[in-house]
């Protein structure tokens, strides 16, 4: 479903991304771990089409096509997702509004109808119910006045919504207690398909306790250094990232 | 980054995009040659068929307009008018005779209609809107008259009511805003063509949105419009006042003078959503917007609410505001002003507080895309007389682009020790993260921006009645279509 060759990539000028492959099929759940600065949230912005990241070399293929010639609507439009690590409030726009807008956009992409506001209030009442969140979110701004854990709830329930085929999750644990984090791993346990790719980027192994990846990559200074499965997680936590960077550099 | 949308041709096409209300109509028109004497005022009074006061209140103005001088402000670039090269008065030539109902009316004035998107059939039949359309200088089509009549309601054009209720003319018009008021109002009272008359008569309620809808035509016609509204004791009314209109080369010069009375316990929401020529992308020949707009809370317990979205014209300087005469009287202003390209808006309101226990709120949102410059201008005024009396202030503006420019004058004069006055102001630029949250959910970059901008708006919009709401975004999104890119 992705595929990423030797991508390099600039953080405003900065070079965060120096050669990164990853090869992401349906239906996996791949985890990128690495240390502050390594490039992992860069990676995020970078597949999702953030201005200020400039893509230096390499290429990105999503579903066949050139990911990166895509722009960042469009890319939503085919099915990337991304949840923020930290979502953006917008006062005065209704969150329900801006869902509608953008499941609304990506149906009209895929030549499916439009929903209309009955429709769409069904669907969404039934998600909420499944990330515990109460009805009063229903008339409240984008992310106006959440607290951390609700934030990363509406991401989640937004990616429930929109149903990506591939779902890049930017460090959604963090700020998460222990309750949050399981209603939100629940939350995206139960997205997991077939037909759906997830990259969770995330500091913490701690998070994986709850969501069990396929795959575990190693970043640092821009490349993946490491792959392996779940143990793999297990052992970073138990002994850092130091020994991998050792290995790797020998 | 492979999509950059500063190049994005779309886009381009889209900030290039010609002002659609744009277009000429080719009507007959019976134009006073240009220049301004007391012969042409005469000339319009004999026209009209007015009374002698009217026509006296006329002279009167112009002699006193003779001796002022033309304002200069601050915050404003403003071509010299020459107000000698402009015509005074513009007509439809009528076919026979004033047409009865919408049947009779000139086909090409209900196609200008059809063009800018409110055909008059259409919005009677849909909310029950009287319209009294101002074409023009002259009105005319007025429906619904008969269902206003019934419930003792008048409304119809400011020459109709000079004739036909010429004692309510001569009681009101004046009283708020004197012919001595300032340069532009002084001008108007000494040369308006037309406008609007409300008479709500005690203890009664409205029974419809009354709604006119304004539109300058003719070539080098200043447009002097006058609005008279009066509630009666413990009567309601709410009026709708929008306009649109056609592209021009020459500045064209707007001054019009609305003015309110509400009466003890009466209420009077007024909303404008105003969409004059702003002039092009360099700011040409668009529309100078110069309104005097001012409510009196003449009675105990009335209120007087403003609500404007101000996007069109080259130059707006308007300031609707309400003097709290009356005991627990309450006066509102709400507004959304944009000024995008080279566009210049200096506007805000006035609370005048006389009596005791007045209250008034204002809410502002400016927003400055392109080179526009928006100021906001706003006086709390609060009496010795005015005991307790409360103001709560809000100012918001909103940049987008670095070249476009935001600025608060807000003053405040309280001469009573019991008073509460406050004010809270910010300015923020359209965030990129908020940009391309919407983008990362599917969600165009168009869209995107109306949805932020609207967001903005919101405490405002949600004062306007629900067509006019509809109407405003509309509106919002097309003047600032392309602004951040």
């Amino acid at each position: 479903m992705l595929s990423i060759k030797n991508l390099h990539a600039l953080a405003g000028e900065k070079q965060v991304l120096n050669g990164l492959d990853l090869e992401v099929g349906a239906g996996e759940v791949h985890a990128i771990m690495g240390p502050n600065g390594s490039g992992k949230s860069t990676l995020a912005q970078v597949l999702a089409g953030r201005e200020g990241y400039t893509v230096t070399g390499g290429t990105v293929t999503y579903k066949g096509k050139n990911l990166l010639e895509l722009s960042p609507e469009d890319r939503a439009r085919e099915g990337v997702f991304l949840a923020f690590q930290y979502p953006v409030e917008i006062p005065g726009v209704n969150n329900v509004y801006l869902l509608k807008a953008g499941l609304n956009a990506i149906r009209k992409h895929r030549g499916e109808s439009e929903m209309d506001a009955f429709e769409f209030l069904t669907l969404i009442r039934e998600k909420m119910k499944l990330m515990q969140m109460d009805e009063s979110f229903l008339n409240r701004g984008v992310n106006e006045g959440f607290s951390g854990g609700e934030k990363k709830r509406n991401e989640i329930l937004q990616m429930s919504v929109l149903e990506p085929s591939l779902a890049l999750l930017d460090e959604t644990d963090s700020g998460l207690d222990i309750d949050a984090l399981r209603v939100v791993a629940a939350g995206v346990n139960s997205l997991r398909s077939p037909e759906r790719a997830i990259v969770l980027v995330t500091h913490y192994q701690r998070l994986l306790d709850y969501i069990e990846p396929d795959h575990v990559h190693v970043l640092s200074g821009g490349r993946i250094i490491k792959s392996g499965d779940k143990s793999l997680a297990l052992e970073l936590e138990k002994r850092g990232y130091d020994w991998v960077k050792q290995e790797a550099a020998a | 980054m492979a999509s950059n949308p500063q190049t994005d041709p779309t886009l381009e096409a889209l900030v290039a995009q010609k002002y659609r209300h744009g277009f000429v109509t080719d009507i007959e028109s019976d134009t006073v040659p240009p220049g301004l004497d007391e012969d042409v005022i005469r000339l319009i009074s004999r026209k009209k068929g007015e009374p002698q006061f009217m026509l006296d209140w006329r002279l009167r103005s112009y002699r006193h307009w003779l001796t002022m001088k033309e304002p200069h402000w601050a915050h404003l670039r403003i071509q010299p008018i020459d107000y000698q090269s402009i015509s005074y008065y513009s007509a439809p030539k009528p076919k026979a005779d004033a047409p009865k109902s919408l049947e009779e009316v000139d086909p090409k004035l209900l196609e200008t209609y059809d063009k800018l998107g409110i055909p008059l059939h259409e919005r009677a039949r849909l909310a029950g809107v009287a319209v009294d359309a101002v074409f023009d200088s002259v009105s005319v089509a007025t429906t619904f008259k008969e269902r206003l009549h019934k419930a003792g309601v008048i409304f119809c054009s400011f020459s109709e009511a000079v004739q036909k209720y010429p004692e309510l003319v001569e009681k009101y018009l004046g009283s708020v805003v004197p012919y001595t008021d300032n340069y532009f109002a002084t001008l108007n009272s000494a040369v308006f063509t037309d406008g609007s008359f409300v008479f709500v008569p005690k203890g009664v309620r409205c029974p419809m949105e009354l709604s006119t809808y304004f539109r300058i035509n003719a070539a080098k016609t200043g447009q002097f419009e006058r609005t008279l509204i009066v509630a009666e004791e413990g009567s309601h009314v709410s009026y709708l006042e929008g306009c649109t209109a056609p592209m021009r080369d020459e500045n064209q010069l707007h001054a019009a003078v609305v003015e309110l009375i509400a009466l003890e316990g009466a209420q009077i929401k007024y909303s404008t959503v105003q969409n004059w020529y702003p002039g092009d992308e360099q700011g040409r020949g668009g529309i100078y917007n110069f309104v005097t707009k001012r409510g009196e809370c003449r009675g105990a317990n009335s209120k007087i609410s403003w609500t404007q979205v101000e996007t069109g014209s080259a130059i707006t300087w308007k300031y609707p505001s309400c003097i709290l005469t009356g005991d627990n009287s309450v006066g509102e202003f709400y507004s959304v002003a944009v000024a995008n390209n080279y566009q210049q808006a200096d506007t805000g309101t006035k609370m005048i507080h006389i009596g005791k226990n007045t209250r008034s709120t204002i809410v502002s949102k400016g927003i400055s895309a392109g080179h526009g410059q928006n100021a906001y201008r706003g006086l709390v005024k609060v009496l010795p007389s005015a005991i307790n009396a409360r103001n709560f202030t809000q100012c918001d503006s909103l940049l987008m682009g670095d070249k476009c420019g935001a600025h608060t004058f807000p003053y405040m004069e309280v001469r009573t020790p019991i008073a509460s006055v406050e004010h809270e102001a910010t300015t923020s630029k359209i965030g990129d993260d908020q940009l391309f949250y919407c983008l990362s959910r599917g969600i165009s970059e168009e869209d995107a921006v109306n949805m932020i901008v609207n967001g903005f708006c919101k405490a405002v919009f949600k004062e306007l009645p629900m067509e006019f709401a509809v109407e405003a975004q509309n509106l919002l999104a097309v003047s600032l279509e392309g602004s951040v890119g």
